[in-house]
């Protein structure tokens, strides 16, 4: 069989063993949690909760307005400690109150708009790198009949995270029938599990409930960074190639991240919203690297903690993995449904680098998996000409960070490219 | 808990590739040597002393640019050091050492730093000082002396109707520039870039290609059959593999793109036997490379890629 891959891509160290092989663990919520209400892509969530009130773990704090948004609930039981536009703070009283669970039926009895409210009133987001894209929206396409594939993307290309392929080993029955879940709302379509070809094991366990699943095929993909970012992942599995001003569901394709199944899963069976998650604490200043259940909210000082805390003090702390993640100055921040990792690192290897003048060794350009030139545009980028960076197709840059990483002159051509980026959408 | 701790913050990625310019360069350095080697152990010490002064010009006048410009030092990233050894292994062995410091002050101060530094010129500033040099010193650029007397170089012989003994040129026991001659270290030279993965194989693969076709051609019309014997010793005399490996695949002047090396490679190669069937034979290397570098930004204009998803 061809392999299945993308051209373009790096391939950093994978330092994944540490915490691959390490059962995810609990960390319970002593502290306070938080839910900032405008991470989402769109509209604020409105708060639905005032200061005093008390609220179970799974209550509706803050509810979807508009389209584009989605609902967000507290992951513990308190009282309402602070209220505003952004923010929204529980004071943890410590008991394990639960709110009731929605009354489901089985899902095979269900309607399909059933299910899709189910999704929408649990509050369930984009878990992966989609950056908090409500859920619902992406599963109510125009026409649901010309959606061809339905894509699990447990690529899971960055460095350190382990998260999805602990999921995947733990609980490999429940992302199958998440993903039955989603089969159902489209009649034409097949289910495909991807995961790359280092994870073969994931691979092994999710094929033993494949058995009587005509619909769901697993798909080994080459690893390589960055195979999970969704046009690549759709180009090497359906060979489609997709462009910034295309949407997936155009060309009959959707791919959710495994967390984001993984709680379709809940909503629908279960009947709870989504107020936990699987995050991975690793890095060379973290003395128990692992993978964690984590209440959304949690305090990241809290998971870290967790994690046996800090050997050394950390120089850098990532929300995310090393190739997209953010750097904070702080680590008074909650977990939010987009957390995938906490990084902590003794010694942080971008200030120390020496950088040049670029030198057109053309590497840039080898990794970029868009097939753009990094160089020029980062060169368009410094001197503010839009135009030469739109005709150079600037705004095609997926942000994944590959230049950066390859470029021996160690320039900062991603940054420079998403910013002007992100400049030049935001117009 | 992290009351006494700092955290620095950076835009993605958080993590860099081993890579960098100045290892790039000692690489190119490090592959360079064998040839260096074999140069002095065929023309003699003076001929070190060639090199180390053509290497401390570079250095030192860069260095001097840096502080009077207030720049950033930049003689850290080891391309003056790669400029300078690829100038002293194009010169011949008993050049006078102050025509080799002035070849090397040409090329970091006109075609380099001029042009504002590493990776701004469009010349490749070894090339553009050999021509310079051949120019304003066209005797004592042509005066090759070769264990002791006054020789003529292989490439020469072979044009007055002369034999070369292709074994000889292989193993470098011949007349020419310091680091021209002997194949076998060249050889060994670029297997270590191609080890390090620091250049690509299209431009020497197409520019040996281009050349060895030309020249086949040519003995086709001309002697009525392939002369392998004029291939060869084309092939392997007169700069020819320090050109394809060192010379022609400078990043800074060579194009990005993978069918702009391919159409590069052909065209240095092409130009070197042009000038060289018809015209001098000292110096065509350069001088094709220099004529090429001109066409660079042409070349990527006419390869640029299409981006993903807007190939329709």
């Amino acid at each position: 069989m061809a392999v299945l891959t993308f051209r373009g891509g790096v391939h950093p160290p994978r330092n994944k063993k540490i915490t691959a092989n390490k059962p995810a663990k609990d960390c319970y919520t002593r502290g306070d949690v938080s839910f900032p209400l405008f991470f989402h892509h769109g509209l604020h969530a409105r708060p639905v909760v005032k200061g005093g009130e008390w609220v179970s773990a799974g209550t509706l704090i803050a509810k979807a307005d508009g389209y584009v948004s989605a609902n967000v609930h507290s992951s513990v039981a308190g009282i309402v400690k602070y209220v505003d536009f952004d923010t929204i703070v529980i004071e943890n009283a410590g008991e394990l109150h639960e709110e009731p669970r929605l009354l489901t039926r089985h899902y095979t009895l269900m309607e399909p708009q059933e299910i899709i409210d189910l999704i929408r009133e649990a509050g369930v987001v984009g878990m992966g790198g989609e950056e908090g894209y409500p859920t619902h929206i992406k599963l109510s396409p125009e026409d649901p009949e010309k959606i061809r594939y339905v894509i699990v993307n447990g690529c899971e290309c960055e460095p350190y995270l382990t998260c999805n392929f602990r999921r995947l080993i733990e609980e490999p029955d429940k992302i199958v029938e998440g993903l039955k879940i989603v089969l159902q709302l489209f009649d034409n379509a097949m289910g495909i599990i991807a995961i790359e070809d280092d994870k073969k094991s994931a691979v092994i366990k999710i094929k033993n409930y494949l058995l009587d699943e005509p619909r769901i095929r697993t798909r080994m993909l080459y690893t390589k960074y960055p195979q999970g970012a969704e046009r690549q992942l759709i180009y090497a599995l359906t060979k489609r190639k997709l462009n910034s001003q295309m949407n997936p569901s155009d060309a009959g394709i959707l791919v959710l991240n495994v967390e984001t199944i993984y709680a379709i899963w809940k909503a629908v069976v279960e009947g709870r919203p989504l107020i936990s998650r699987m995050v991975t604490v690793a890095g060379d200043a973290i003395k128990n690297p692992g993978n964690f259940r984590v209440n959304i909210g949690t305090n990241i000082q809290e998971l870290i903690a967790a994690a046996g805390g800090f050997v050394a003090p950390p120089e850098k702390v990532i929300i995310g993995g090393p190739m997209t993640g953010e750097s904070v100055l702080d680590l008074d921040r909650p977990v939010t449904k987009d957390t995938n990792a906490i990084l902590a690192f003794r010694s942080d290897p971008v200030i120390r680098v020496h950088q040049t003048n670029c030198i057109h060794c053309g590497r840039c350009m080898e990794v970029c998996p868009s097939n753009l030139i990094p160089t020029k545009l980062a060169d368009y980028a410094a001197l503010s000409r839009t135009d030469f960076f739109r005709d150079n197709d600037g705004i095609e840059c997926i942000g994944c960070g590959s230049c950066s990483y390859i470029c021996p002159a160690k320039r900062s051509l991603a940054e420079i490219i998403v910013s002007m980026k992100r400049m030049m959408t935001n117009e | 808990m992290n009351e006494n701790t700092k955290l620095r913050i950076s835009f993605f990625p958080h993590i860099r590739d081993k890579a960098s310019t100045s290892r790039i360069m000692l690489d190119v350095a490090i592959a360079l040597l064998p040839a260096c080697i074999f140069g002095v152990f065929n023309f003699g010490w003076y001929s070190l002393l060639l090199i180390l002064v053509c290497v401390a010009t570079c250095v030192v006048l860069e260095f001097l640019w840096d502080v009077l410009t207030k720049k950033k030092m930049t003689i850290r990233d080891l391309s003056a050091v790669v400029t300078g050894m690829i100038l002293s292994l194009n010169l011949p062995p008993k050049l006078p050492l102050w025509m080799a410091a002035v070849g090397s002050a040409f090329a970091i101060v006109i075609v380099k730093l001029l042009f504002g530094g590493l990776g701004q010129n469009f010349m490749n500033p070894a090339a553009a000082a050999k021509c310079f040099l051949m120019i304003c010193f066209t005797g004592q650029m042509n005066l090759f002396v070769y264990q002791g007397v006054l020789s003529t170089t292989p490439l020469d012989v072979l044009r007055a109707g002369g034999s070369v003994d292709l074994l000889q040129l292989f193993l470098g026991n011949t007349s020419g520039c310091i680091g021209e001659t002997c194949a076998v270290a060249l050889i060994i030279g670029a297997i270590y870039l191609f080890i390090r993965r620091i250049i690509d194989f299209r431009i020497p693969l197409c520019y040996l290609l281009a050349a060895f076709i030309y020249i086949a051609i040519y003995s086709l019309v001309t002697r009525g059959g392939i002369d392998f014997t004029l291939i060869g010793a084309h092939m392997l005399g007169g700069g020819m593999l320090l050109g394809a490996f060192f010379m022609a695949t400078d990043y800074v002047t060579s194009p990005v793109s993978r069918p702009g090396r391919m159409i590069y490679g052909a065209l240095v190669g092409a130009l070197i036997c042009t000038f060289r069937l018809f015209g001098s034979t000292n110096g065509s290397i350069c001088y094709a490379i220099i004529l090429s570098n001109l066409v660079v930004p042409l070349i990527e204009r006419i390869t640029r890629r299409k981006t993903f998803g807007k190939e329709a």
